[in-house]
């Protein structure tokens, strides 16, 4: 494990934060648009996370939410300027959230595989409702002409039509997102979610009501990956079916998985691996779908850990981590050491993937 | 006599063609050990499951105090004060002692919603926790992790968890299983600690925990009640004698 | 709509059902006896298309184009199953919907280097070629009706094989409680390899049975991949039974459905099972409902 220390760790955010809130000053526009899509990219993902990795669900919709959330803004944005973001933003989320307990409720009546293929399914009925239908210009999808409008009392407070604007206000809601789950996590509400996830019916013998911390977390879930989708949709000017589509749900699974289930920044930074990778590859090479499937695969295989597994191969070990988990003697004594551990979820012993087979 | 506590009211449970549980009645008073024995397969894990809602009853009715409970879920069991052991102990491994228990606490609490505040906030959670370790005997394990303890100390951990819930009733299914002679003292006068004020239905196989544990006592076999009543009156009683204890040292 | 036109949309609707069936069958089976699920399916039905459009191409026959199609597809399950699928059983489901979705990208873009992505369409073969004129201005084509025949055909055969072989008892046994038959002795790797590449090869000759009267394109395995995944669900992992009702409930809605609300009728089938999953989650056919 690779542990910092606080203030090291502290002063580690506070310098990427400084970075990254400076980008706009110093590097091409290019760079700023393309951090702002990785960052609604690391939002889906982080949003996601708190249904696979701390709710043990593995759903493949999410990609629905972040997609209809961005038809929602296409909706109400007038064909003369832009929709007021006051208005259009709590409209969209809203919409998500009504979709998202409809699909959540009925697709958390079932268990493993099922659930897999029922949210892949009801993810794919939005796609073709929007695809199949004139709703939102069909298989061509919509132009979003102007970006909304962040106005108080009728005088514009913040021109998003800028980029760096833009990108600014991208990194606050991304900011927000990551304190709002990691609050989320230490709450009670986490606490319990993850105990549902990992023994469902010792939480339910406790008292938990497991089927409403479930749907809580995937309708929270699905909010945050519309409010990406909202800006997303801002961003490119232009919303089209494959926005929904389950591609995105399980490439956006695949940046889950590639940052690590056990933190809530995990997700944010495989997001951000995974998108430079592509720009890199869809550079370099005509087929390279081609070489990201393999990439995937071979994560599937060499690396279920993700990054984190990558740095500890590669980074040398600290000396003063403490003795590693394995100490138990064999004969069931108690480990001497008497170690503490983080909050079950976010110990990384308790969530390696062996624990992740029952869902 | 003393209050009655919980109650279960020609209980069945039908598996398809199997009649695992039939027509079972059995009542669980307030600061007695109600123990139910019988050979393997005889329905006594069934009917612990019937009564904490992990298994949905066929027929029969199942009431805790004066309040009928058969339709609610387990959870819902759980607030309403039934609070129960596994077989195979179900603790979570990863936590400490005291992470496990404060998450038994925080259900009782009711805020399992909440999604603002930091867990080890809530004074009255960790008051409850704190309460539950002392009276299981944990103290000195608050801080370990519950994988690195004996399987004595883990299955002590499970019925503090149970105990953090506040129950009425505690259901035990073999808490003595598996268990050295030490750990099985211990685990026997923590039993009998619980029944203050509670009520306790004990499924085990240990002969002599039974005898030293049980107020009441019913047997089982083939899914249905042969003999029920006081523990001297049931080990004399024919069918019993002849139906399980067989050979038993039953004037032991 | 009179009788005659119902009576075509019935046909339609049933033969829509069994391609489903044949399709669908071989994904539920999959996760009945290795318990992995795979996202890759419908990929292998796009495959099949495009395997049987391009020896179709060279050869000028569709027999030859069905045969080499099913062939290749395979053994290409009996490759995926060795290398990759094996090592995919007891992992999380996580994990194999990661290895499934990058199957996807990898055949995907194989197919464009091998085959390209442009739009095909396959002649079915001459003797089967016209159609039955049924008044004067409806006919119906040989082609779907042989389709027809030749899916009822394999539907029996798959349940003869399920319900009266050796291998179908292993297959039956295994769907009910995967432990147990392993522990039984039985020669569970081998079962897997051929369960897995017959599945493949199900899925391929679906792909291949539609390509002379629907087109051969893209991203037709997407779509194929949500149905089926749509029947397993109403039918129940790993009940072949189930996979038959589905398919047809299924097909039969979307038929009709475009018939009757053609600008919803790809949202009737996710109406149908959303209601299912109220009435009984596990599935028609399925265990513990």
């Amino acid at each position: 494990m690779i542990r910092l220390h606080p203030t090291m760790l502290r002063g580690l955010v506070a310098l990427t934060l400084i970075a990254a809130a400076a980008l706009p000053l110093l590097a091409p526009n290019y760079y700023v648009q393309f951090a702002s899509k990785a960052m609604l990219m690391g939002m889906v993902a982080l949003s996601l996370n708190l249904v696979v990795g701390y709710g043990g669900l593995v759903s493949l919709c999410h990609a629905a939410f972040f997609g209809l959330a961005g038809y929602m803004l296409g909706f109400m944005t007038p064909e003369s300027g832009g929709a007021s973001f006051w208005l259009s933003l709590p409209v969209a989320l809203l919409a998500v959230a009504v979709v998202a307990t409809i699909i959540g409720a009925l697709s958390l009546r079932t268990r493993g595989i099922y659930f897999i293929m029922v949210t892949l399914a009801f993810g794919e009925m939005l796609f073709y409702l929007f695809h199949d239908t004139k709703i939102g210009g069909g298989s061509d999808g919509m132009y979003i002409y102007f970006k909304p409008e962040i106005a108080l009392a009728g005088f514009a407070l913040i021109d998003l039509e800028k980029s760096s604007n833009f990108y600014w206000l991208v990194l606050a809601m991304l900011v927000g997102a990551i304190l709002l789950m990691t609050a989320i996590v230490k709450s009670p509400f986490g606490h319990a979610l993850q105990a549902a996830r990992d023994n469902e019916k010792r939480a339910l013998s406790l008292g938990f009501p497991v089927f409403r911390l479930r749907l809580v977390a995937f309708v929270v879930s699905a909010m945050i990956a519309g409010l990406a989708g909202y800006l997303s949709a801002a961003q490119f000017g232009f919303v089209a079916p494959q926005m929904l589509g389950w591609h995105l749900s399980a490439t956006v699974l695949v940046m889950v998985v590639l940052g690590g289930m056990s933190s809530v920044l995990g997700p944010v930074i495989g997001a951000f691996a995974l998108i430079g990778l592509e720009e890199i590859l869809k550079s370099s090479f005509e087929h390279w779908k081609l070489i990201k499937g393999l990439i995937i695969i071979a994560i599937v295989f060499a690396l279920p850990g993700g990054i984190r597994q990558l740095a500890e191969l590669v980074l040398p070990r600290r000396g003063d981590e403490g003795p590693p988990a394995a100490v138990t003697p064999a004969d069931g004594t108690p480990d001497p050491a008497n170690r503490r551990a983080e909050a079950p979820g976010t110990n990384p012993q308790a969530q390696t993937r062996g624990e992740f087979q029952h869902v | 006599m003393s209050e009655m506590m919980m109650e279960a009211r020609s209980l069945h449970r039908r598996f398809g063609g199997l009649r695992a549980v039939s027509d079972v009645s059995l009542a669980i008073y307030r600061n007695e050990v109600h123990a139910v024995i019988g050979p393997n397969g005889a329905g006594k894990s069934t009917l612990i499951n019937l009564l904490s809602g992990d298994i949905p009853v066929s027929e029969g009715e199942v009431r805790l105090g004066d309040r009928e409970i058969t339709g609610l879920k387990p959870n819902l069991r759980a607030m309403a004060g039934v609070g129960r052991s596994y077989q195979k102990t179900t603790i979570f491994m990863g936590s400490t002692v005291f992470e496990n228990v404060r998450l038994a606490a925080q259900a009782k609490s009711g805020h399992a919603l909440r999604m603002l505040g930091a867990v080890q906030h809530d004074d009255a959670v960790n008051e409850a926790a704190r309460a539950a370790i002392v009276a299981t005997g944990l103290q000195a394990r608050s801080g370990t992790i519950a994988r690195f303890m004996s399987h004595g100390e883990q299955r002590q951990l499970e019925i503090a968890m149970v105990l953090a819930t506040d129950p009425k009733v505690i259901l035990l299914d073999e808490p003595l299983a598996g268990m050295g002679q030490a750990e099985a003292l211990r685990m026997i006068a923590l039993i009998r600690s619980l029944k203050q004020d509670r009520g306790v239905l004990l499924v085990e196989h240990d002969m002599d925990a039974v005898f030293a544990l049980a107020d009441r006592l019913t047997v089982m076999a083939d899914g249905k009640v042969i003999a029920s009543g006081l523990p001297d009156d049931v080990r004399n009683h024919p069918a019993v004698r002849a139906a399980y204890l067989g050979d038993h040292e039953v004037a032991a | 709509m009179d009788a005659l036109t119902f009576a075509v949309q019935l046909l339609n609707g049933l033969q829509y059902g069994l391609v489903l069936f044949l399709v669908a069958s071989g994904l539920t089976l999959v996760f009945g006896i290795l318990g992995v699920i795979n996202l890759a399916h419908g990929a292998f039905y796009m495959l099949g298309a495009y395997l049987a459009w391009w020896i179709a191409a060279y050869t000028g026959s569709f027999m030859l184009a069905l045969i080499g199609g099913v062939a290749i597809s395979f053994v290409l399950g009996l490759l995926l199953e060795e290398i990759f699928v094996k090592r995919m059983i007891g992992r999380d489901h996580l994990a194999q919907v990661l290895l499934s979705f990058g199957l996807i990208l990898v055949i995907d873009e194989v197919r464009q280097i091998l085959f390209g992505k442009d739009v095909h369409s396959v002649a079915p073969p001459a003797w089967l070629k016209g159609s039955i004129q049924l008044t004067d201005i409806l006919s119906y084509p040989v082609y779907r009706i042989a389709l027809c025949v030749v899916c009822l055909v394999l539907a029996a055969l798959i349940f003869f094989v399920i319900q009266r072989t050796r291998l179908g008892m292993i297959i039956r046994a295994g769907a009910e409680n995967r432990d147990m038959t392993r522990a039984l002795g039985i020669p569970f790797d081998k079962v897997n390899r051929y369960v897995f590449a017959g599945g493949i090869a199900l899925a391929a000759l679906g792909g291949i049975l539609v390509s002379p009267i629907s087109t051969v394109f893209p991203g037709m395995g997407d779509g194929m991949l949500i149905l089926s995944f749509v029947v397993v669900v109403l039918g129940g992992i790993g009940s072949v039974a189930g996979a038959a009702i589905g398919a047809l409930m299924i097909g039969l809605t979307d038929t009709f459905g475009k018939v009757f609300f053609p600008q919803f009728s790809s949202i009737l089938i996710y109406v149908l099972m959303a209601g299912i999953l109220l009435w009984r989650p596990n599935g028609l056919m399925g265990k513990g409902n």
